[in-house]
């Protein structure tokens, strides 16, 4: 048992994290509700209820892989990256620009707006890299920077270059059809993004996981000193590392506008990429847990929308119970008493055991 | 003279910088604090929001601008005590602490608001106070001076006076020697019987303290209720205002001005039908720059002296600060 | 004279089970300089730390000026009189020389405000009583590294320090630094204060010092007088060991030269001399040892022939490759591998698995990756072999190798760099901090790399470690070669002490070492 649980350790106690953010939910709605059972009951079930609201899971997930892929592989070389939301907006603007631009046939148009997107994301991913990992610039200040570049020249080229002036809000000419992201099940917004989300995590975790390159991320996040002992080089791992953080992050942006605006709509930055790094916290920077993180926040998010309409429960409830599971799961010293009595116990019974062996 | 010259030279541009960059200027000063500390607080976000929401609802519910000041304070010097918490006690990253504050508050001030109001969108149903504008005697009679610098609200008096106040404290107070001897080297602190920790709680807090003015002067002056999420970005961007004031009283003033400057030039070349995003972008660009470069000084004098330079350097800033403000004025 | 501190039966033991002092006693003299002298290991940052409050000890007690003291934290040991001037120096880079004078104990003017003025003529004056010239407005980072030394110093007078603690100050100084900090020492004892210091370079203890403390192996070997004694009574003393026994045996013919060392500088960012045209070779189906106290420029030696370092001049190569300007990978593509001094620092990744900690340096070699997929398969019976073959205790292959013992991660590191089949093995602190059957186990393979006719270049501050491997020893002080042993056989560390010390030095040693 106690084997199993220090082998665990980190994943039990996101889990606990999570249910401690759970149960604080149900005390909140029950403070406030007037009608506590039915709007607890709406915020947990409420999404799996209808297929509209099952498919707003689905669809609202796809942009949070991206982005928590995005972040993951930056975090995992320890690079404290926030910049994908500025590479989502950018290169859907960029990516948008590219689609209205060009006529292509239709499987070729999807790949090439697709390539510029991400592309677009890769620069805006390489610029902090490189000013980091040369000359050791705060990797931060530089993506945050980043971000807002992204937002108003994003802006600038949609309002003034691409712009539908026959719209009466502020987005940008239809995509030409040809580069659509085909959407798959009549009557909700299901799109091929999403699959293509699944795709790169599952592609994410096999480079991080099985890959040289991934290796070496990973590696020189863990201790750089080791990976320069032992002949990485460095500067190419980080610059690598952000680079296609700022292509997935791209990619994700490029996919939602493809898939379901079809258009660049967006006049405030989506927030995906702040999505992006809490699901890559819950799914503890691994690929894989990130599309079952990112589907865990987005059905909370969509639960709490439910609550908002059918209940007397501002959605705003699902912010606080985020940022508790956050604290909880980044906090070292949450359960480490604990995890330390279980240490010392196994290590006293290990002892024990070798010394019944050789006596 | 074109329409936007005479815009930007109007006394009318001129005041709305100041006031546009109050709400910036208390934040960056904040964030300064906290570097200074040598742990950043990337938190103002939320600890602006919940000061502009607590100062609105005391003063609703009490009807006193002083009880709405105090609440306003605590509330924000509470983040910040909030954020040394879960930094030094329980261990988790500062930037990932701060980033579910900022979070905690944007939930927190809507579902609160739904409480008091049953509004989600903002207070304009409750009858919140304002902070006074205030005309100064003298100055308010001098032709353009007057028109500039007279009649703002009394916070923005406030952010000016809060530059000096910031400087006594940092740089002529036992507990600011403090403070940057423990962003310095926090070992050497320690060896002469300073305790760490207890240090970098008063620097969030005091980082709090800053960052909950900028919130009373969003909610209770720049205009005269709370809505959600009101803070737009302004904490994000007084991390900007910071970095390129390196963190000194005086940079951070002429950077938020910059930065105020830009905003205002935005708001008035919107109505000309000019795009005013690539204005609005330079302060960001400007600050990226000026990163770089200060970053590449830093690790030449690092490969001459060996000696980790993590601070910028003051003079270099002003110098850049002082070209951005020349450029940014010319264009 | 009376005593100003007396540690009585010291016995300190770390929690992991490391003995570091034992049953130690000293007196220390007021108005003396007292030197404490030993080799690495043998106790005295310990002893130091325990009297300053940093640590407590299991047993003993220390008594400052004849009353019992039990310095709950340094703050307190600060209060009651003693100051101490760390290695690493503690203080504040952008505050000006007087702000690091003044902090913690600030001057304030109307109850709130530093008192600027007053913090600058307090510093001024300190300054002037003791001698020490500082410039008080200046920022510590614009300051050398001796004047830092000397505001470190002022900072403890100020503070009303009558004994002041100095661990090895004079290892980051320059010669003329050194010169002025020792007028510096002389003053102040001048002036009624008290001097305990810790050393490696006996001339200076000689030169300095009133009285001698010798520790060997945590524990106090004598306390005397330093009149009576000659620096090589002093290295004898700190050494004294049998003739050592346990050699492995001498090797076959060593062959052609692998490495070739010659005329090699190295100056550090502080403008300090760290090596000074240091020449030798290592042969094949050799050993060579470096024996030296530790600072004395082995780490830098290790990091420019690994590539992790540039030299200021000279010349490295390996095979006839000059190594000068390549990365740590093109060095370890000539067959170099690299057992590193701190096994935590650079040895492992600790949260990483035992399979990625083997396969750092070949990871991209056809062996275990094709096209850029890494072969995890392969790898992990790979692992399994080196476990087996290595004996190291872990649960998998899987398992983090921060989880394991000190003994077994060296072993995770031993394993690694033995099985690239290198030519040339660089082993630095092969052995540090593991147990004895692991310590075994790592000579036995060193002894079978030689063997084999891999070319090994040791380098260790434990001498009998040096003893018992080295088929040839070159001894190091001070960035130099100071000796050179050709015949290993009959050798004890007698022998090597005064060399390691600077005591002696061999004439020109360091040119003509070319075997």
């Amino acid at each position: 048992m106690e084997k199993f649980i220090l082998k665990y350790f980190t994943l039990i106690r996101t889990i606990i994290a999570i249910l401690v953010g759970m149960i604080i939910s149900v005390v909140l709605i029950y403070l406030i509700s007037e009608m506590p059972a039915y709007s607890i009951k709406q915020f947990f079930l409420g999404p799996v209820l209808s297929k509209g609201r099952f498919a707003n899971v689905i669809e609202n997930a796809s942009p949070m892989i991206f982005c928590g892929v995005a972040i993951a592989i930056a975090f995992q070389a320890k690079q404290f990256n926030i910049g994908a939301e500025g590479a989502l907006f950018i290169s859907a603007a960029v990516g948008t620009a590219f689609a209205v631009s060009t006529g292509m046939p239709t499987v070729l148009h999807v790949i090439m707006v697709l390539v510029v997107a991400g592309a677009t994301g890769a620069i805006w991913g390489f610029i902090p890299g490189i000013l980091k990992a040369k000359w050791g610039a705060s990797e931060l200040v530089a993506s945050l920077m980043m971000n807002y570049i992204a937002y108003y020249g994003g802006l600038y080229l949609i309002n003034s270059h691409f712009r539908d002036k026959d719209a009466g809000f502020l987005v940008s000419i239809r995509l030409p059809e040809t580069a659509w992201l085909p959407q798959f099940m009549p009557g909700t917004r299901l799109h091929l993004g999403i699959l293509l989300a699944v795709i790169f995590a599952f592609l994410g975790y096999y480079f991080l996981y099985h890959t040289t390159s991934g290796y070496e991320i990973r590696t020189t996040g863990n201790n750089q000193k080791f990976a320069k002992f032992g002949g990485m080089n460095i500067v190419k791992v980080i610059v690598l590392a952000q680079v296609l953080s700022g292509m997935l992050a791209g990619l994700g942006g490029m996919t939602e506008v493809m898939g379901i605006h079809r258009r660049f709509n967006w006049q405030m930055s989506p927030g995906y990429g702040w999505d992006g790094v809490i699901v890559a916290i819950i799914g503890r920077n691994h690929p894989l847990l990130i599309i079952f993180a990112a589907f865990f926040l987005s059905y909370m998010r969509v639960g709490g929308q439910i609550l908002n309409l059918m209940a007397d429960v501002p959605s705003e409830l699902v912010l606080v119970i985020q940022s508790v599971i956050i604290i909880l799961i980044t906090a070292e010293a949450f359960l480490s008493t604990w995890k330390n009595k279980i240490t010392i116990k196994e290590a006293e019974r290990v002892e024990v055991a070798n010394e019944s062996v050789t006596q | 003279m074109s329409p936007l010259l005479s815009s930007i030279f109007s006394t009318g541009f001129a005041f709305a910088i100041l006031r546009v960059m109050t709400p910036l200027l208390f934040p960056a000063l904040g964030v300064a604090v906290s570097e200074l500390a040598g742990s950043i607080n990337i938190s103002l976000e939320g600890i602006m929001l919940m000061a502009a929401f607590f100062g609105v609802i005391v003063s609703a519910f009490t009807g006193s601008l002083f009880l709405a000041l105090i609440a306003g304070m605590a509330a924000g010097v509470m983040m910040g005590a909030l954020l040394a918490y879960f930094h030094l006690k329980m261990k988790a990253d500062i930037i990932m602490g701060a980033i579910a504050l900022n979070m905690f508050a944007m939930g927190m001030t809507i579902f609160l608001l739904y409480i008091f109001t049953g509004d989600k969108g903002s207070t304009s149903s409750l009858q919140s106070l304002v902070f006074p504008s205030i005309e100064i005697p003298l100055l308010k009679s001098i032709p353009i001076l007057g028109e500039i610098f007279s009649g703002h609200n009394i916070l923005t008096y406030v952010a000016l006076l809060a530059v000096p106040f910031f400087y006594v404290l940092m740089f002529k107070t036992p507990l600011g020697l403090r403070i940057r001897a423990v962003g310095q080297n926090p070992h050497a602190a320690e060896s002469v019987g300073i305790n760490v920790d207890k240090i970098k709680l008063y620097a969030l807090m005091l980082s709090g303290f800053f960052g909950s003015l900028g919130g009373l002067y969003l909610s209770m002056g720049y205009v005269s209720w709370f809505s959600r999420d009101m803070t737009a970005g302004r904490g994000f961007i007084a991390i900007a205002a910071a970095t390129l004031g390196g963190n000194m009283p005086l940079g951070v003033l002429l950077s938020s001005l910059l930065f105020g400057f830009v905003n205002s030039i935005a708001i008035y070349i919107a109505s000309l039908n000019v795009p005013s995003e690539l204005i609005q972008m330079i302060p960001y660009l400007v600050t990226l720059i000026a990163l770089a470069v200060f970053a590449m000084r830093a690790q030449r004098i690092k490969n001459r002296v060996g000696e980790i330079q993590e601070h910028f350097d003051e003079d270099a800033v002003k110098a850049v600060v002082k070209d951005v403000l020349k450029t940014g004025g010319e264009s | 004279m009376e005593n100003i501190l007396q540690v009585k039966n010291i016995t300190m033991v770390y929690p992991t089970g490391v003995i570091a002092n034992k049953d130690v006693s000293m007196d220390v003299k007021k108005n003396s300089i007292h030197a404490i002298v030993g080799e690495n290991g043998a106790g005295k940052s310990t002893l130091m730390n325990v009297i300053f409050g940093k640590i407590h000890p299991q047993e003993g007690e220390v008594l400052y000026k004849g009353e019992k003291v039990s310095f709950k934290n340094p703050n307190y040991a600060i209060k009651a009189g003693i100051g101490m001037v760390h290695q690493h120096l503690m203080l504040a880079p952008d505050l000006t020389v007087a702000e690091n004078m003044i902090l913690g104990i600030e001057p304030k003017k109307g109850k709130i405000f530093l008192d600027t003025v007053n913090a600058l003529e307090i510093t001024r004056e300190v300054s002037k009583k003791y001698g020490l010239d500082v410039p008080v407005d200046k920022k510590i980072k614009d300051l050398p590294i001796g004047v830092r030394q000397r505001v470190e110093i002022l900072k403890a007078l100020f503070r009303n320090a009558e004994l002041l603690i100095l661990d090895e100050p004079t290892s980051v100084l320059t010669p003329q630094e050194t010169e002025i900090l020792f007028e510096t020492l002389i003053n102040l004892k001048e002036s009624g204060k008290t001097i305990l210091f810790i050393s490696h370079k006996l001339s200076e203890v000689k030169r300095l010092a009133d009285t001698v403390t010798v520790m060997r192996d945590t524990r106090v070997i004598t306390t005397r007088d330093a009149s009576d004694l000659t620096e090589e009574k002093i290295a004898h003393l700190m050494v004294g060991r049998d003739i050592n026994s346990g050699r492995i045996g001498e090797p076959e013919n060593p062959g052609n030269i692998r490495l070739a060392v010659k005329d090699l500088s190295y100056v550090d960012d502080e403008n300090v001399q760290i090596l000074k045209d240091i020449s030798f070779d290592v042969r094949a189906g050799e050993i060579l040892g470096i024996a030296g106290v530790e600072g004395n420029g082995q780490s830098e030696l290790i990091s420019i022939i690994t590539g992790l370092l540039k030299p200021a001049d000279g010349s490295v190569s390996v095979d006839d490759n000059n190594i000068i300007g390549l990365s740590p990978r093109q060095i370890r593509e000539l067959k170099v591998s690299h057992i590193p001094e701190d096994r935590m620092e650079n040895g492992v990744a600790d949260m990483a698995s035992l399979e990625e900690n083997f396969i750092v340096d070949r990871y991209y070699k056809s062996e275990f990756s094709k096209n850029g997929k890494i072969n995890w398969k392969y790898i992990k019976d790979y692992s399994v072999d080196l476990i087996k073959r290595f004996n190291i205790l872990t649960q998998s292959s899987k398992t983090a190798a921060g989880a394991l013992s000190g003994g077994n991660i060296q072993k995770v590191v031993v394993a690694r760099e033995l099985s690239s089949n290198p030519e040339l093995i660089i082993a630095a602190q092969p052995t540090r901090g593991v147990d004895i059957g692991s310590e075994e186990l790592i000579h036995d393979l060193l002894k079978k790399a030689r063997d084999d006719g891999k070319a090994v270049f040791l380098i260790s501050a434990d001498l009998d470690e040096i003893l018992k491997l080295s088929t040839r020893i070159i001894v190091i002080y001070d960035g130099h070669i100071t000796k050179q042993f050709t015949d290993c056989s009959n050798i004890s560390g007698m022998d090597l002490g005064p060399y390691m010390l600077g005591v002696k030095m061999e004439e020109g040693a360091s040119g003509k070492i070319h075997s």
